[in-house]
């Protein structure tokens, strides 16, 4: 059995890790789709789509290890970062490790997603981490696609028979109170700010919002009220679901280790 | 007395990486496909090849290094590094006429230019209408998409309802 790591608490790296770690387990999930969808056409759409966010974590995380040991702490790379640490040191949104639901809550979750990181890797072009701008350069595109893609269903179930359009707008009910936690922001995000290595997230909620409602409104949704309850992911608290996501995800390397293809 | 051709190192490797060709899309060299940004010829003899990735979770981009390493050595152009560069991102408009052609003759509708996104770029009706992608097999117009994705992070899938023959489209990116 294979220890488990800690990673630093530098805030920069843990801005890295957030996003990183949103990428791969929203891949993670996507994943669970392949041979399961509805059409083949959708099944292979899935596995596309999780295959550029595993690679989008790849980079992310590996510059997240770098910084980490530029930083004066340890070297990580993205393997042992993916799969050696544990669920309280995990950063992604509660939103991506909830259960994939239906094809509806899968494409609107995707929707959601796709629409915040295509504004974050926009901002991130400009990030003062050149390593980072580069990776945002090609990362933007894919989200692009993504983001097209999804809101077609989004439209087209949320607009369609009444079986269709009930299942998107419970879809929506159903995910709407996590959707606020990714516009929270924090000390991670001030530092983020003021060194210039990306933006706080608060700061995309609004050109957000008005990419997500027209959509919601083209599929004749209602976007429910906001709520006070906040989810916290990004600071480690998780919801019960991401054990379970990491016990299949870590499996391998935790009771092979350093096991290789 | 006829007056010998010196041919560069770095001419060389250029025409070697014009034989080292995309696994994925195996008519395709690397270099045609606008991958190879940069070749330099080292203090110590050996070559430093400059690729960009093509799609973040491309899963040839280390067979593609691989290749490449293993193509320029075989030339003795060796000791042989690959580096990545990431920006600028690699763009379809990157790759070379011929490179087009051979995917048009593979089977495979090259890329067209590629448009600047809509600044309100999703909506579900009034996307940018794609151009009329002509069917690589028998040129026809009439062809419509019928998925966005395909067997490859690159390509989505197409189909030419003159000739009823399914094909891909390499997207532009």
């Amino acid at each position: 059995m294979q220890a488990s790591i800690h990673v630093s608490r530098e805030p920069s790296v843990q801005y890295l890790l957030r996003i990183g770690d949103t990428c791969l387990i929203l891949a993670q999930r996507l994943a669970e789709w392949c041979g399961h969808a509805p059409i083949v056409e959708e099944d292979i759409a899935l596995s596309n789509m999780a295959l550029d966010l595993v690679g989008q974590a790849r980079a992310v995380l590996t510059r997240a290890g770098k910084l980490e040991a530029e930083l004066g702490g340890a070297m990580h790379d993205e393997d042992q970062l993916a799969f050696l640490r544990d669920e309280r040191d995990f950063r992604n949104l509660t939103l991506v490790e909830l259960p994939r639901g239906d094809f509806a809550a899968t494409m609107l979750r995707n929707f959601a997603l796709a629409t915040f990181l295509k504004l974050l890797w926009l901002k991130l072009e400009r990030s003062a981490d050149a390593e980072l701008a580069g990776i945002a350069g090609k990362a933007v595109k894919e989200a692009r696609y993504h983001q097209e893609h999804a809101a077609d269903w989004v439209v087209r179930l949320g607009d369609g028979n009444d079986e269709s359009a009930a299942r998107m707008q419970a879809a929506l009910y159903g995910l709407w109170p996590y959707v606020a936690e990714i516009f929270e922001s924090d000390d991670i995000d001030e530092q983020a700010s003021a060194t210039g290595l990306g933006p706080r997230w608060s700061e995309l909620r609004d050109d957000w919002r008005v990419e997500f409602s027209d959509v919601i409104a083209a599929a004749r949704l209602v976007l429910p009220a906001d709520r006070p309850f906040r989810s916290t992911g990004k600071s480690g608290r998780h919801s019960e679901h991401l054990g379970y996501i990491l016990a299949e995800m870590q499996h391998l390397q935790r009771s092979f280790p350093g096991g290789v293809w | 007395m006829s007056v010998a051709l010196v041919e560069s190192r770095l001419d060389r490797a250029w025409a070697v990486l014009d034989t080292v060709l995309d696994p994925e899309v195996p008519v395709v060299s690397v270099r045609d496909l606008g991958i190879v940004r940069e070749v330099i010829e080292r203090d110590d003899g050996g070559m430093t090849v400059v690729v960009t990735p093509t799609y973040s979770g491309c899963p040839a981009t280390e067979v593609i290094e691989k290749s490449i390493v293993d193509a320029l050595e075989a030339d003795g152009l060796g000791p042989v590094r690959v580096e990545m560069r990431r920006a600028p991102a690699w763009t379809t408009d990157w790759m070379s006429e011929k490179g087009r052609r051979q995917l048009r003759e593979y089977g495979i509708a090259p890329p067209g230019p590629v448009v600047a996104p809509l600044s309100s770029p999703l909506r579900f009706m009034p996307r940018q209408p794609p151009k009329a992608l002509a069917c690589p097999r028998c040129d026809s117009l009439d062809t419509e998409r019928i998925s966005a994705f395909g067997a490859t992070a690159c390509k989505a899938l197409w189909r030419c309802r003159a000739c009823g023959e399914p094909f891909e489209h390499f997207k532009p990116i």
